[in-house]
């Protein structure tokens, strides 16, 4: 399937080669990071077994290799580095666990989670085919260009079991390593991978899927042995990401350096199997590349290394090896030796004092940490918004609300590191109209901002300084800053101008336009969204079942959150009616204490009515809570999952329109036939080349629907993880907040008992 | 058709809101109770070494109006003037939550199969509670009189103990039932009349001005009570309905993240429809009860007072009489019978005010340390479920 494959897709070779090239990447690196894992998995006792069986297939046939099943995919020397994680995979599992099977499972069902984690390698990764096509093609341009929508790509392959695409890139991938690494017989190496892992899971058209969760189950276990130490050096490569595509170009020679990289990478775990010795990392990338790479691509490498720590914008990649080479490496240290040691080290030794069966709890705890440190990578995009300060500015119907916009980075694509603005809520519409307009067709979750509410701020305009305009405010701004958080924490969203420019620039230009877009406005556009999907929806015999799925998940998502939504806010107003009927209850019982003769019990009385005073402001607080706690993100989530029904819109357009195309091509095709037979040479010409134009249109319409299908579907995971953590977030809060009025609940009643106690 | 049982669940509030001396030459209580679409029969079992019934142990059926009977037969006997009538049981109403039962049944079909049991489930639960309320009111109405040292010697209680056929009571009709009123206005202007009166007795005066502020007071807290709780009880429900609704949201999704949502819906959801009940039943309970029993002690008050007046009445007229030197004989028996009568209710009065206002007290205290209890163990079982899920997120 590998070799035939290539050249059927010849046409698109343009526009495949940089997806390919940057598919490859993340292709090799799971093994990477699987091979690191090994000596955890295997502590001392093993690896010298295995390790010998792949200096074997280093240097005698395949057929050695080993006993495995996933070892015999071994089938020339260059596969070596590929194989050996394979084989460290039925380490981990096969040797850790007596379970394989259902922890491959658990595994599978984690790759979700790990999809934020996953991109951010693949996005560090993006970086190398600009220099490869430069140095080996003409197509610099274009991977320039299409860099981030690759990085979508990727991702999204990585998550998908899209049969096709990965042997096309693996092998489309060889082609700039036969130019540079005429050395290896690369082209089987870089298909090995894919072949690999289909065998080892027996599955062929799973591939790409499984690959990732091969790495999935490999950076479980480095995260749950390094939690702290792994997640920093996660970071940074996210860090160098957003630089990347600015600085990277002019820097030279990124193919040695990644030749390098991925022998180092593979050889690395090689050599430590040779060696327990605890290497330096750079030593090791130095000692590995010998065997296939020319000294100066190790020395490269090794500068790399070095450099990346300093800044990362140079080699990004490089920054990404040392990330899972060091963790590596401190195993290596903390493993054999484990007095020498810090956090990891410890938690290294605990893991490995747990029987080496994972069970299954202690998978799910890492998948925990998995979305911790998730949660912190998306810290680490390291950019803080917060709006403050309404204002009102101006006088009666004219009058508007502005807000003062922080942003607090450290990314060098600001120019300061603190700076402030203001901004009024149009501008906030203005800036969700640009973006939807243009990342919407992509595919894109835009997110959106609160309604224009025209009662409410009617309400503001007339200057009633009561507490339900004060609320309304509140509540607004409080909507405009997640907005805005939700849009600087999308990564290809805080990379647009128009972001900047709104987070940065002085003075914007007035919105326009964004007075039509009132609350029932909105409203009406979300519901003619819909209304255009379920209408599409019966056209498309849907081909995905996963979008097919999904959609019906997110309709009904939608359904829950309004109902949801109804109830919290009915429990709010059901909490103040409590909170007031309280508070006059407390006066009554209050009255009825001073109407009591009996001095004990109007004593006990009046202390129930002050207790119950209390538990006024405690109902009050809790009806607070529940509003900026819960109604407010579920109001966030039905205006979001508009904007997911739009993203599967614009899908579905997407592919109405290579439909048509299709249609039109057929068309044409019958024109021809019918000119042929007519035999009139003069239009045939003419349509020949209308059909080649068509033709053209088609790939080109497919290769669109493809790049917004897997827009799409990575997008909607990220929602649902971003959802998830968000309603955790809240839940956690909602929880402590109950903790804190029960205790002061108890509390109170407690200082009541002895009262009520003393009544006689 | 629902048969009441102890289930635990609801604890029954058993002669709560009175502290009765028990005694075991006499021991009445509601052993079993039946809902029969409009009436509820309820199965009054006695316990008697008293002479005057045939036998030891007996059970006998009866219905709310059997209860009104007995307590109008107190009321309207000359001989009890001077005792405080344990106030009737209020009407079983079942109206309320056979509504809210009815709309369910129409918004069958709008509903998901889970969300329509639940619901009847949370009917049934409150149906059940209402109507053990009601057996309890009912229960406690005898417990008093069966407690009272005069009133359980009374033949008509009796016969409601022991006869065990229909007693043939029948509603008030329409005539009856404005006669009443009228009888009721009448007496209410009467009271304002009489509470004009000065009292020679401090201690009746001081008792007068008490109870008719009492009275307002616990009224006022009563009513209040009851709002409080029904909004509590909507919040609750609002919360129950939440967590119905995220745990269908976390059947839906796949994430770690709604085992957890599960863990603390699962343990959060029934507590604030427990602390709200719990009130009900130790707050709002009490507080109608001591509305009821103030006002008897009220109507015992007024009794005196018009007594009184009467007697002062009497005494014009005999001076009258004496003055005109006419029927003197008979002015003097009828002043001889107002002294004697105003006497004898006073006699009686006092004591009853002084057992009203210990057993207050001690329903006071029993109910509201209860209460106290109540609200820190539900505090803490909140706490303790809230801490669990926290942790494992």
């Amino acid at each position: 399937m590998d070799t035939t494959l290539p050249p059927a897709s010849q046409p698109s070779d343009v526009l495949m080669e940089p997806p390919s090239d940057l598919m490859n990447d993340p292709l090799i690196e799971p093994f990477s990071s699987l091979t690191e894992n090994k000596p955890t998995s295997k502590i001392v006792s093993e690896p010298s077994d295995d390790f010998v069986d792949l200096t074997n297939n280093l240097a005698d046939s395949p057929e050695d290799a080993a006993e495995s099943v996933l070892a015999d995919v071994a089938i020339d020397t260059t596969e070596i580095p590929l194989d050996e994680p394979s084989d460290d995979f039925v380490d981990i599992f096969g040797g850790e666990t007596e379970a394989p099977r259902e922890e491959v499972v658990i595994a599978n069902v984690t790759v979700k989670a790990a999809a934020a984690a996953d991109k951010s390698e693949v996005t560090s990764d993006v970086t190398d085919p600009p220099g490869d096509l430069k140095t080996g093609s003409d197509f610099e341009q274009e991977a320039n260009e299409t860099a981030t929508d690759s990085i979508i790509d990727l991702s999204d392959d990585l998550l998908s079991s899209n049969a096709q695409k990965p042997p096309l890139a693996s092998d489309q991938f060889v082609d700039p390593l036969v130019d540079f690494l005429s050395d290896a017989p690369p082209a089987a190496d870089a298909k090995i991978p894919s072949r690999a892992t289909v065998d080892l899971f027996e599955d062929e058209g799973n591939d790409l899927f499984t690959e990732p969760r091969q790495t999935k189950s490999a950076k479980q276990q480095q995260k749950s042995l390094f939690g702290e130490a792994d997640e920093d050096l996660f970071g940074e490569p996210l860090g160098a990401t957003t630089k990347k595509p600015v600085i990277k170009e002019p820097k030279g020679k990124p193919v040695p350096t990644k030749a390098a990289r991925d022998v180092s990478n593979m050889g690395g775990p090689l050599q430590d199997g040779y060696t327990a010795e605890p290497a330096d990392i750079f030593s090791e990338e130095a000692v590995t590349t010998v065997p296939s790479i020319k000294k100066t691509s190790a020395v490269n490498s090794k500068t790399n290394g070095v450099h990346s720590e300093e800044d990362t914008d140079i080699f990004a990649e490089a920054t990404v090896e040392l990330s899972l080479d060091s963790p590596q490496e401190e195993r290596k240290k903390g493993v054999p030796a484990v007095p020498s040691a810090s956090a990891p080290s410890v938690s290294a030794a605990t893991s490995l004092a747990k029987p080496q069966s994972a069970s299954l709890e202690e998978l799910d705890d890492d998948e925990e940490e998995e979305e911790e440190e998730e949660e912190e990578q998306e810290d680490k995009f390291d950019i803080s918004i917060s709006v403050k300060d309404p204002e009102k500015i101006g006088d009666g119907m004219n009058a508007y609300m502005a807000y003062k916009v922080t942003t607090q980075t450290p990314l060098p694509m600001f120019r300061n590191k603190t700076f402030t603005v203001r901004r009024r809520f149009s501008d906030f519409l203005g800036l969700y109209e640009k973006l939807s307009e243009k990342h919407g067709p992509n595919g894109f979750i835009v997110p959106p901002p609160p309604e224009k509410s025209i009662l409410g701020m009617t309400k503001v305009k007339v200057g009633k300084e009561d507490s339900s305009s004060a609320d309304f405010v509140e509540r607004r701004r409080a909507a405009l800053e997640r907005y805005l958080q939700r849009i600087v924490h999308h990564p290809s969203l805080l990379q647009d101008p128009d972001v900047r420019e709104f987070l940065e620039r002085e003075e914007l230009p007035r919105a326009v336009g964004t007075q039509a877009l009132s609350g029932a406005g909105f409203l009406k556009m979300i519901n003619k969204a819909t209304d255009a999907v379920s209408k599409m929806t019966i056209k498309m015999n849907e081909s995905d079942v996963w979008f097919e799925e999904k959609l019906q998940e997110v309709e009904s998502a939608d359904q829950q959150f309004r109902k949801l939504h109804v109830l919290v806010e009915s429990l709010v107003v059901h909490r103040k009616e409590l909170s007031l009927n309280t508070a006059s209850f407390a006066k009554s019982t209050a009255m009825l204490g001073s109407a009591e003769d009996n001095t004990a019990l109007s004593r006990a009385l009046s202390q129930l009515a002050e207790v119950e005073d209390k538990m006024e402001q405690l109902h009050q607080d809790q009806a607070t809570n529940d509003t900026f706690n819960f109604a407010e993100l579920i109001a966030d989530y039905i205006r979001l999952l508009g904007s997911v029904r739009g993203s599967f819109d614009h899908r579905m357009k997407a592919w109405q329109r290579w439909q048509d195309a299709q249609a039109a091509l057929q068309k044409k095709r019958e024109t021809e036939a019918k000119l042929l037979w007519a035999n009139k040479p003069d239009k045939l010409q003419l349509v020949k080349e209308e059909i080649a134009e068509w033709e053209v249109k088609v790939t080109q319409y497919e290769r669109d629907f493809d790049r917004v299908t897997a827009t799409v579907r990575k997008e909607v995971v990220r929602f649902d993880k971003e959802k998830a953590r968000n309603f955790k977030r809240e839940i956690i809060n909602y929880l402590e907040c109950l903790l804190q009025s029960q205790q002061q609940l108890i509390k109170y009643w407690e200082a009541f008992l002895p009262e009520a106690k003393a009544i006689a | 058709r629902a048969s009441i049982q102890e289930d635990g669940l609801l604890t029954l509030p058993r002669a709560v809101n009175v502290d009765l001396q028990t005694d075991a030459t006499l021991q009445v209580d509601i052993s079993d109770a039946l809902s029969e679409r409009d009436k509820v029969k309820f199965t009054v079992h006695t316990k008697s070494t008293l002479p005057n019934f045939k036998q030891n142990e007996f059970s006998v059926v009866r219905q709310h109006e059997e209860f009104i009977w007995l307590h109008d037969s107190f009321v309207e006997n000359e001989e009890y003037a001077g005792y405080i009538i344990p106030p009737a049981p209020p009407r079983p109403d079942f109206d309320a939550s056979r509504e809210k039962l009815q709309k369910l049944g129409e918004g069958e079909g709008s509903m998901t199969k889970e969300e329509f049991t639940k619901m009847k489930q949370e009917l049934e639960a409150e149906y059940l509670a209402i109507f053990k309320k009601t057996v309890a009111m009912h229960e406690v109405f005898l417990c008093r009189v069966a407690a009272h040292p005069v009133l359980r010697k009374d033949l008509n209680f009796h016969v409601f103990l022991e006869y065990n056929q229909d007693l043939s009571v029948r509603g008030k009709n329409k005539k009856e039932k404005l006669e009443d009123f009228f009888k009721n206005v009448v007496k209410s202007a009467d009271g304002v009349l009489v509470a004009g009166v000065k009292d020679v007795d401090d201690f009746f005066e001081h008792e007068k001005t008490f109870l008719l502020e009492y009275h307002n007071r616990v009224k006022d807290a009563s009513a209040k009570s009851d709002r409080m709780i029904r909004s509590h009880k909507n919040a609750a429900d609002d919360i129950n309905r939440i967590a119905s609704s995220l745990y269908t949201l976390g059947t839906q999704d796949s994430t770690d993240l709604c085992k957890l949502v599960k863990v603390s819906v699962a343990a959060l959801q029934k507590i604030e429809s427990r602390v709200a009940a719990d009130e009900d039943l130790k707050l709002a309970d009490l507080l109608k009860y001591y509305l009821r029993e103030s006002q008897a002690a009220k109507d015992l008050l007024y009794r005196r007072s018009r007594a009184l007046v009467d007697y002062e009445n009497a005494n014009k007229a005999l001076d009258k009489a004496r003055a005109k030197n006419r029927d003197v004989l008979q002015a003097e028996t009828s002043q001889q019978l107002c002294c004697h009568k105003f006497e004898k209710i006073s006699e009686s009065a006092k004591q009853e005010l002084i057992d009203f206002k210990t057993r207050r007290v001690a329903a006071f205290r029993k109910n509201l340390v209860e209460l106290a209890e109540l609200e820190l163990k539900h505090a803490k079982v909140t706490m303790t479920s809230s801490v669990y899920p926290s942790l494992c997120l």
